[in-house]
């Protein structure tokens, strides 16, 4: 059985290419738009990983990743943040929110699926 | 590869939508809405944009986005003020935006130039951003709301220092380097969904580990924090990768735990404390397999992460929940569902689609009629089913067209920027408003609006507008208005282009209209019908042709292209008040609701919007009007008669009007006419077929469809039927109709 | 122009032959989609003589040029044998409404002579050449300008 992994982007290019890098890698990937879709999503769901964008709209990542970690039955779930290079105050605050790790943006698929790997118990 | 051109046409499609959020956020900031939804907006726009550009290498415009994302980012966190100045600045980066995205789309280059400068303006407008901390004044909504700078937050970031090339130098490749690790994790390591093992898992990887555990800091049972982390661990690894490799391994772990990483010279056992409670070393690889550890060839199933023997238990018990297995099947279904609520559909599919379903209307019609020839009871089986299949098949159709349908915002979007461009270019002052971006109508139909509405706020801005001193002058606010509107109404979409201008000077739109002989100086004409003077062939109001409303290009053009998409349009002008121009469309071009009618034995069918009324004309009622031209009394007044039969070249004029029946229709400007045919057959939703595709245009007809009986029925052209029939002692009919 | 270039080539070619009153004409089988029995047309107003009308073919608006007419000999009487040859012209299809097909001919270039001068100033405008085949005489023509050139400008 393939490990799932929810995507959370408000960006549907983004969305794509995750999806394509990590079914390659043979994970299953479930998706949301934004952060209240993903904990819509959650609710329905278990899934083994979480990568999530930080900037979207009604629910923002730092949001999505305390409402995940805020539910006993995810709190163990390993979350990846999507952030560019530069944004080391949102890693910061990622990080503080509960974010396991990070994926920097723009991401190659081998370092996007070293990241799920090293997080995936 | 494939999947990746996809993914980049996604990318440029979804570019096209934040470019509409963007522009949208924009404009709302510039009407004074500071709130930090809309700032937020506008700024995930622009960071989205950038994000995908960045995946695809689109280096120029991940470069010019980073400068507007900078700014909108000075402006979300309040240190800059959204004031127009800036605004306007940030209306024409997202222009520049929407050219960059353009020009990567078709692979074109752009102007770097243009780009440069208005790069350079906005990094000239970041200069004047409050110090950090501070908030710029005037934006208090946006300051309030927007995320605090990390300066505030409690976890102050330590830029992680690691310059690779002297771990290089260290430990030089290749051959054998072996490392001392030793890890010390903090609970909050665990609270954040690291697990020690898969670190343990990882560091096996690179080499071989030899793995002891230092279990001293475990308190008393009954002491025990079942969230705390109590256990050293330390490694010992043989591998040819370098120190780097082995602190990527700790990369997310590095704030919540000690690390430590020695190069150890010899190999040397792990020489543990006496103390130290030790745990069997165990080689790593006989731990279970907890993750696809081997990503070439795709993962194979891995074994599901069972809470496994003697090292992993007392990890799994200090953490914080155990993952319960995953409910699969909800897993894989049930998100799905929501998460994907649009399919996308190749065009072609979807019009091959429409066809076929017109094939069944007309193949539905037919049967309709073989049946009723066999002279079959109207509630026989046959004819109840029958009239079932008719309502599924309107069903059909009608869902099948909704398809197509599409907003018209696509349409509408380009417009705001046409219109920034062109106030520029001609010194004036433009607010575009539009309104009813969300009706939908045929894709067809709005891929061909374009022109005609570019050419129309084109128009309204050169012509409609007066100049900013003039309007003062008028008591007007300098700032002219246009809006652009739209709304569904009887089956059609009507479009509306106003603006607050000065409305038809018909004085000079006669004068111009005579001087250039399309009417007699002795003409006398209503205002509605100078006002219409402006759609004549080779009517031009410009007094000087500018480079904006120029290029021959006038009002006819726009009319014709109206018509040739089954639509009607009229001004209607108030002297000093401003010009409303309204186009009235079918909202398909695929489809149109018909009156079947005989004339001279031959079947034509003309579109029920046009018709207002249907008169059965009485002999008292008809007049001779000069020549060989009739009207119609109704109620007050005379309408023109058309004998279509006569203007269709299909037989003389019909003597008796009383033998046939007069439809009433309304034509363009809303003036009225009286098509008189000699009988009518019914109406009917009828397929539209193009004439044009295997022959060319036919004055007089729209275009053609397929009755029941399979035989070809024209659709009639009622505007220009109507006009022909209706000018008054012209004898050749035919010309009238070409012309 | 284009098809007199065609028959320079000493490549065969097939051709489809077919009556017009009493004399035979031929068209390039390449050009040739269908040929289809006559159906009565729905008149246009407004065009010239030899356009028939429109019939429909299978959803599609198909316009019927009379070659007869076109030609300059007297319009078609359409009879049972009557048919419609539906033929690609540039890119539209048009019906050519003729009396009645003869056969098929395959030909080389060489065989393709020049057209007599003794035709009339219509026929000169589509007959490219004429052939000789088991002592029939038939000319082949083009079709490019059997629709009035006011529609081909406008389609």
């Amino acid at each position: 059985m393939s490990k799932t992994v929810l995507t959370v982007d408000d960006s549907r290019t983004m969305r794509d290419m995750l999806k394509v890098a990590l079914t390659t890698a043979g994970y299953t990937v479930i998706q949301a738009e934004d952060g209240q879709h993903g904990l819509d999503v959650l609710a329905g769901s278990q899934p083994d990983v979480i990568i999530t964008d930080i900037n979207m709209p009604r629910l923002d990542g730092f949001g999505f990743i305390e409402g995940v970690r805020g539910d006993s039955r995810m709190r163990a779930v390993p979350i990846l943040v999507l952030s560019t290079e530069s944004d080391v105050e949102k890693k910061q605050r990622a990080r503080a929110a509960g974010a396991t790790g990070w994926i920097v943006k723009p991401f190659d698929p081998v370092k996007l699926v070293d990241a799920v790997r090293r997080v995936a118990a | 590869m494939d999947a990746l051109a996809e993914i980049k046409q996604t990318f440029f499609q979804e570019c096209e939508e934040q470019l509409v959020e963007l522009e949208t956020g924009l404009l709302a900031i510039e009407a004074g809405d500071h709130d930090s939804e809309v700032v937020n907006a506008v700024f995930r726009a622009v960071h989205s944009v950038k994000g995908g550009a960045g995946a695809f290498n689109l280096t120029d415009l991940v470069h010019f986005a980073h400068t507007f994302e900078n700014a909108m980012d000075l402006v979300r966190v309040g240190r800059l003020a959204p004031a127009p100045p800036l605004v306007r600045v940030m209306l024409r980066a997202a222009d520049i935006l929407a050219d960059l995205v353009r020009a990567a789309r078709a692979d074109a280059p752009h102007d770097a130039a243009r780009a440069a400068a208005v790069a350079a303006e906005l990094t000239a407008c970041c200069a004047e951003a409050a110090p950090k901390g501070a908030k710029a004044t005037a934006v208090g909504s946006v300051a309030a709301a927007a995320p605090e700078p990390a300066a505030d937050d409690a976890f102050e970031f330590v830029p992680l220092a690691v310059d690779l090339s002297d771990f290089g130098d260290l430990a030089p490749m290749p051959g054998l380097n072996r490392f001392r690790i030793t890890f010390r994790p903090r609970p909050e390591l665990y609270a954040k969904g690291n697990d020690t093992v898969i670190l343990m898992r990882e560091l096996a990887l690179l080499g071989d580990a030899l793995v002891t555990c230092d279990t001293g800091g475990l308190p008393g049972l009954a002491d025990i924090d079942p969230e705390g982390a109590y256990f050293g661990w330390t490694v010992m690894l043989e591998t040819e990768r370098d120190e780097a490799a082995v602190r990527e391994i700790f990369d997310f772990v590095e704030w919540d735990s000690t690390l430590e990483v020695e190069p150890v010279a010899a190999p040397a056992p792990a020489e543990p404390d006496e103390e130290e409670f030790v745990f069997e070393p165990i080689p790593l690889d006989e731990l279970p397999d907890l993750g696809p550890p081997d990503l070439d060839p795709p993962a194979p199933a891995p074994g599901e992460a069972e809470p496994s023997q003697a090292v992993v238990v007392p990890l799994r018990a200090a953490e914080p929940a155990a993952v319960p297995a995953a409910a699969d099947a909800a897993t894989e279904h049930r998100p799905a569902a929501q998460a994907s609520p649009t399919i996308r559909v190749d065009l072609d599919r979807v019009d091959r689609l429409i066809d076929l379903v017109g094939e069944l209307v007309i193949n539905q019609a037919m049967l309709a009629e073989r049946v009723n020839e066999a002279g079959l009871a109207r509630m026989s089986q046959v004819a109840v089913g029958l009239d079932e299949l008719e309502q599924l098949t309107r069903e059909i159709q009608d869902s099948v067209m909704a398809i197509r349908a599409q907003p018209v915002k696509s349409v509408f979007q380009r417009m705001p920027r046409l219109a920034r461009e062109v106030a520029m270019q001609v010194g004036k002052s433009v607010r575009l408003v539009t309104e009813g971006e969300n009706t939908e109508v045929d894709k067809t139909v709005i891929e061909r609006l374009s022109d005609p509405l570019t050419h129309m706020i084109r128009n309204a801005i050169d012509h409609g507008l007066e100049r900013p001193e003039v309007r003062l002058a008028a008591g007007k606010p300098e700032e002219g208005q246009v809006r652009l509107s739209a709304l569904h109404r009887s089956g059609r979409i009507v479009i509306e282009i106003s603006d607050d201008g000065a409305g038809i000077n018909r004085e000079r739109v006669r004068a111009i209209a005579v001087e250039k002989g399309l009417i007699p100086p002795d003409t006398k004409l209503t205002d509605e019908e100078t006002d219409n003077l402006i759609f004549l062939p080779g009517f031009s109001t410009a007094a000087t042709i500018s480079d904006i409303s120029g290029r021959g290009v006038g009002m006819d053009v726009v009319k014709r292209s109206i018509q040739a998409l089954g639509g009607r349009i009229s001004i209607a002008s108030v002297p000093g008040k401003g010009s409303t121009f309204t186009m009235s469309l079918p909202l398909t071009l695929a489809v149109l609701d018909g009156m079947v009618v005989t004339v001279a034995g031959h079947t034509l069918v003309i579109p029920l919007t046009a018709i207002v009324e249907i008169l059965l004309p009485k002999a008292t009622e008809v007049h001779g009007f000069g020549g060989n031209a009739r009207v119609i009394g109704v109620r007050n007044g005379f309408i023109p008669l058309v004998d279509v039969g006569e203007v269709m070249g299909f037989r003389g004029s019909l003597e008796d009007a009383r033998a046939g029946v007069a439809l009433l229709v309304e034509i363009e400007g809303g003036a009225r006419s009286a098509l008189l045919v000699d009988a009518i057959q019914g109406q009917r939703q009828v397929v539209i077929k193009s004439l044009e595709s295997n022959y060319g245009h036919v004055p007089g007809i729209a275009a053609a469809t397929i009755l029941g009986d399979g035989r070809v029925a024209l659709i009639l052209d009622v505007d220009t039927v109507a006009a022909a029939g209706s000018r008054v002692g012209s004898p050749d009919l035919t010309l009238a109709l070409a012309g | 122009m284009n098809e007199a270039h065609k028959t320079d080539g000493a490549a065969s070619r097939e051709l489809i032959s077919f009556l017009i009153g009493t004399q035979e004409f031929c068209v390039d089988i390449m050009s040739v989609r269908e040929i289809r029995g006559w159906t009565p047309a729905t008149p246009l107003p407004h065009s010239p003589g030899y356009v028939r009308g429109v019939i429909n073919l299978r959803g599609a608006v198909l316009s019927i040029v009379d070659l007869a007419a076109r030609l300059g000999f007297p319009p078609t009487e359409p009879s049972a044998r009557a048919v419609i040859i539906v033929a690609q012209v540039g890119h539209q299809v048009v019906g050519l409404l003729v009396d009645a097909v003869t056969g098929i001919l395959t030909v080389t270039s060489d065989t393709v002579q020049p057209t007599p001068d003794v035709a009339s100033d219509m026929a000169r405008s589509f007959v490219t050449g004429v052939l000789a085949v088991d002592g029939r005489m038939i000319s082949l023509i083009t079709l490019d300008h059997v629709l009035p050139a006011a529609e081909r400008q406008a389609a």
